[in-house]
């Protein structure tokens, strides 16, 4: 078991004759963050309702906190939580009554559920509209309730399936520092999410998930070390200039790109390296327009190991 | 101790969907509204010209009160629906509880809001003439039978709320049931319908509930109408119980 309080392995599941999960292994060390990333349909949502026991996988096997999700699914939902793709919150019921219900059913006393109710909805920011009914909220309101909602009984393993998706980008932050804040409180989480930029702030090790199959785990830069370093693209006023640089650069050239009459070579970043490439376009009387240096995103990694074009 | 948790979970869900009734004041008043317009509208526009042999107001309200009853008891499968489809029920799902006392909670609401409309039917009712001649054993009787019913019909409303792959379709099933009652005895004697029509309301399980409450209120004959009224409902609140219980454990299929 070592230090994993979720490990996954040669999960399956179908649906039909759809394949939505084949062979995932998956694990989460203690008080770490991990994120299961993949575009949509990739089968991310699966995975987490397997391990939160909401759906029985086809083959493999999972625990969580060492309980099997299959044979101890009560065990399970004892130490989870499970903030879905869409608040699960009650419309018509307000902030607080949402909490203090979820509270009784998490079988903490009425005095328990009043005092971590008061101080969740404190520092998820919800006081002052504690008494409105949930079905006036904003979209990022319902999503900090549905969070604070789920925490009412200190669960030590957290999935958050897609946190932030149709989030505007201030409630996603808001989000962020919220989970980040978590982490700090020793929990384990485990969130998917289709944003690599999301992976990548919050996540310690990302599992890559496309087309139901891992295709790559790591931590964020070792996704990133495994394209090449770093480059240099050079842009050219007009098609002149281009095509000799093509001419003369010929296979060091990484990429070109004759529409917007650009290309790029390797570089290691050094400002020694980037006057060299200057010099010698100068004595070959090439003139370079711009010249940009571009460190490799998770977006790269993303699209090298997919070939899926992400926006 | 298990037996008290789950009558915690029971008692926090029903509160839940207590909390709902007067946030949901639209289909409160429409389950009111309806019934008390079909009242007014047989007792003064149609009423006239029916010719059931006693006062009109007194032949209608029991069928009246069945509608309001069958109409708002059937609300429950919009409710039921809007739980499966708004993810709230994979909440319940992964708390540590009896999730099916979701279900429990809907039918026990759908009680109280029935109650809360029959009462203001009847009242409506007396306003327009309406004179009972029940004792108030009789009128307990009533009661019993009504919640029989209501407690079948609601039991149904789940099960056609766990099948509802939307809430317009879970809201389009309710309608059935504000037009059932009138194949039936509720507003005109079933032997002035044609022959099959006149069939199917003699036997459909409205009227023996209809003839029943009608018999405990006014005197009339109740024959074997209340054991079948039982026999009926009491049947239909086992199956459907049984029903939707296997509905959702379906429909929660891991």
């Amino acid at each position: 078991m070592g230090n994993d309080v979720v490990r996954a392995t040669g999960i399956e599941k179908s649906y039909g004759r759809v394949k939505v999960l084949d062979g995932v292994d998956l694990s989460v060390a203690k008080g770490t963050v991990s994120a299961l990333l993949g575009p949509n349909g990739a089968g991310k949502t699966t995975m987490v309702r397997i391990l939160s026991t909401l759906v029985r996988p086809d083959a493999g096997e999972a625990t969580v906190a060492g309980h099997d999700v299959v044979r101890e699914p009560e065990r399970v939902k004892q130490v989870i939580s499970l903030t879905g793709q869409y608040a699960a919150v009650d419309e018509l019921l307000t902030a607080e009554e949402n909490m203090l219900m979820m509270g009784r059913l998490g079988r903490l006393g009425r005095v328990e559920s009043r005092r971590r109710a008061a101080e969740l909805l404190t520092r998820f920011d919800l006081v002052d509209v504690r008494k409105r009914l949930v079905k006036t909220y904003s979209g990022g309101m319902r999503r900090r309730l549905d969070l604070a909602v789920s925490l009412i009984t200190r669960p030590p393993v957290i999935f958050l399936d897609e946190p932030t998706t149709g989030l505007d980008p201030r409630s996603r932050q808001t989000m962020w520092d919220i989970i980040s804040e978590l982490v700090a409180f020793g929990v384990t989480i485990l969130l998917t999410t289709q944003y690599l930029e999301e992976a990548d702030r919050l996540a310690d090790k990302i599992t890559l998930l496309d087309g139901g199959k891992v295709i790559a785990h790591g931590t964020a830069e070792e996704l990133k070390s495994r394209l090449a370093g770093e480059q240099a693209e050079l842009s050219f006023a007009d098609a002149e200039n281009f095509d000799k640089a093509v001419v003369d650069l010929g296979d060091s050239a990484l990429h070109r790109d004759p529409e917007r009459r650009s290309l790029a070579v390797a570089s290691d970043g050094s400002a020694a390296q980037v006057r060299m490439l200057l010099d010698r376009m100068e004595e070959r009387g090439i003139a370079v327009a711009t010249i940009d240096l571009q460190r490799p995103s998770l977006d790269d990694v993303f699209m090298s190991l997919t070939g899926v074009e992400r926006s | 101790m298990r037996l008290s948790w789950a009558l915690n979970d029971s008692v926090t869900l029903i509160g839940r969907n207590l909390r709902h009734l007067p946030r949901n004041i639209e289909s409160l008043l429409m389950a009111v509204i309806l019934p008390v317009m079909l009242m007014l509208l047989f007792v003064y526009v149609f009423g006239g010209a029916i010719n059931t042999g006693t006062e009109y107001v007194n032949y209608v309200v029991p069928g009246i009160i069945l509608l309001c009853a069958g109409f708002g008891a059937s609300m429950t499968a919009v409710n039921v629906a809007n739980d499966m489809l708004n993810g709230i029920i994979d909440r319940f799902r992964s708390l540590p509880i009896l999730s099916s006392a979701v279900l429990t909670g809907h039918v026990v609401a759908s009680l109280v809001r029935n109650a809360l409309s029959t009462t203001l039917v009847i009242g409506v009712a007396f306003l327009a003439g309406f004179r009972p001649t029940a004792t108030w054993l009789e009128w307990l009787a009533a009661v019993a039978v009504l919640v029989l019913f209501v407690a079948a019909i609601s039991w149904v409303s789940v099960c056609l709320g766990l099948i509802a792959k939307s809430q317009d379709a879970a809201s389009g099933f309710t309608f059935a049931f504000a037009f059932l009652p009138y194949v039936s005895s509720a507003f005109v004697p079933t032997d002035t319908m044609p022959t099959v029509l006149h069939g199917f309301a003699e036997h459909q399980p409205i009227t023996p509930v209809i003839e029943t409450v009608r018999g405990l209120l006014l005197g009339t004959p109740i024959g074997n109408s209340a054991w079948l009224a039982i026999a009926w409902f009491g049947g239909i609140l086992v199956a459907s119980y049984v029903l939707a219980t296997y509905l959702f454990k379906r429909r929660t299929a891991r």
